[in-house]
């Protein structure tokens, strides 16, 4: 019943700007164009993560620095699990910041 | 038991002088000796800006070094480096076990690349001038590691 009523709203909005929902739909619709995300350290070949490379690990660490997810930079998990000890490390040396804000 | 190597970080206030920077050095290599550890290498990266301020400092100076020896002699190493005011932030990392890991897929991934040139009747080693288009190497090794990770 809830799930009804939600739709039913969402269509009262959707009629009242039926050009704009029909657009908002096109943009999300576009995986056919989105580029494939590959893992930088497998296309590269690059076998050590390591906290001492600065320019390499720092590409993935945000201007708040958090670490970069996956789902965004395209990493792949054993990577990412390398990454994510080197970036932390670093931390610790103060290389990179714990926060930025 | 052989030895584990292990890499020591530590930050000392930009205006330390040379001596002191020395002197450290020297108190280190102290207790590595008297432990039984060997120096691997030591390296000095210079001033750099801290990514976040430790205490007054905003800069520091950086040093590096690569030691081999027991996690006895580092433990000892890192009660020290606490305990001295002159050291900003120390940190003690084992790297042996990486680098082990780090060899190996890269000696596979060599030996790999090699064999299937191989089987395509290919020279082992990819020659200079070899066209990049109808090379599928990079292909091959990239569903390699897609498989891997």
């Amino acid at each position: 019943m809830p799930f009804g009523q939600g739709r039913s709203g969402g269509g009262g909005r959707g009629r009242n700007a039926d050009k704009k929902a029909g657009d908002k739909e096109k943009g999300q619709r576009r995986p056919m164009f989105r580029r494939r995300k590959v893992c930088k350290f497998c296309a590269d070949k690059i076998d050590d993560i390591n906290y001492k490379d600065f320019k390499l690990v720092s590409a993935f660490v945000p201007e708040r620095g958090k670490i970069l997810p996956r789902r965004i930079s395209g990493t792949c998990a054993m990577h990412q699990r390398k990454l994510q000890t080197a970036i932390k490390r670093a931390r610790q040396i103060a290389l990179l910041p714990y926060v930025t804000d | 038991m052989s030895d584990r190597q292990y890499e020591l970080v530590y930050i000392v206030p930009p205006e330390t002088t040379e001596d002191q920077v020395a002197e450290l050095h020297g108190q280190i290599e102290q207790v590595v000796t008297r432990m039984n550890g060997r120096f691997e290498k030591t390296e000095n990266w210079g001033r750099r800006k801290l990514a976040y301020e430790i205490g007054p400092h905003k800069d520091g100076v950086y040093g590096l070094e690569v030691i081999n020896g027991s996690g006895e002699l580092m433990k000892e190493l890192d009660r020290r480096l606490k305990v001295m005011d002159l050291v900003l932030r120390h940190m003690v990392v084992r790297v042996d076990e990486e680098k082990k890991v780090i060899d190996r897929t890269r000696t596979k991934r060599q030996s790999d690349s090699e064999r299937r040139r191989v089987k395509r009747g290919l020279p082992p080693v990819r020659q200079p001038g070899e066209g990049r288009s109808q090379d599928s190497d990079d292909m091959d090794d990239d569903r390699d590691f897609g498989m891997e990770a």
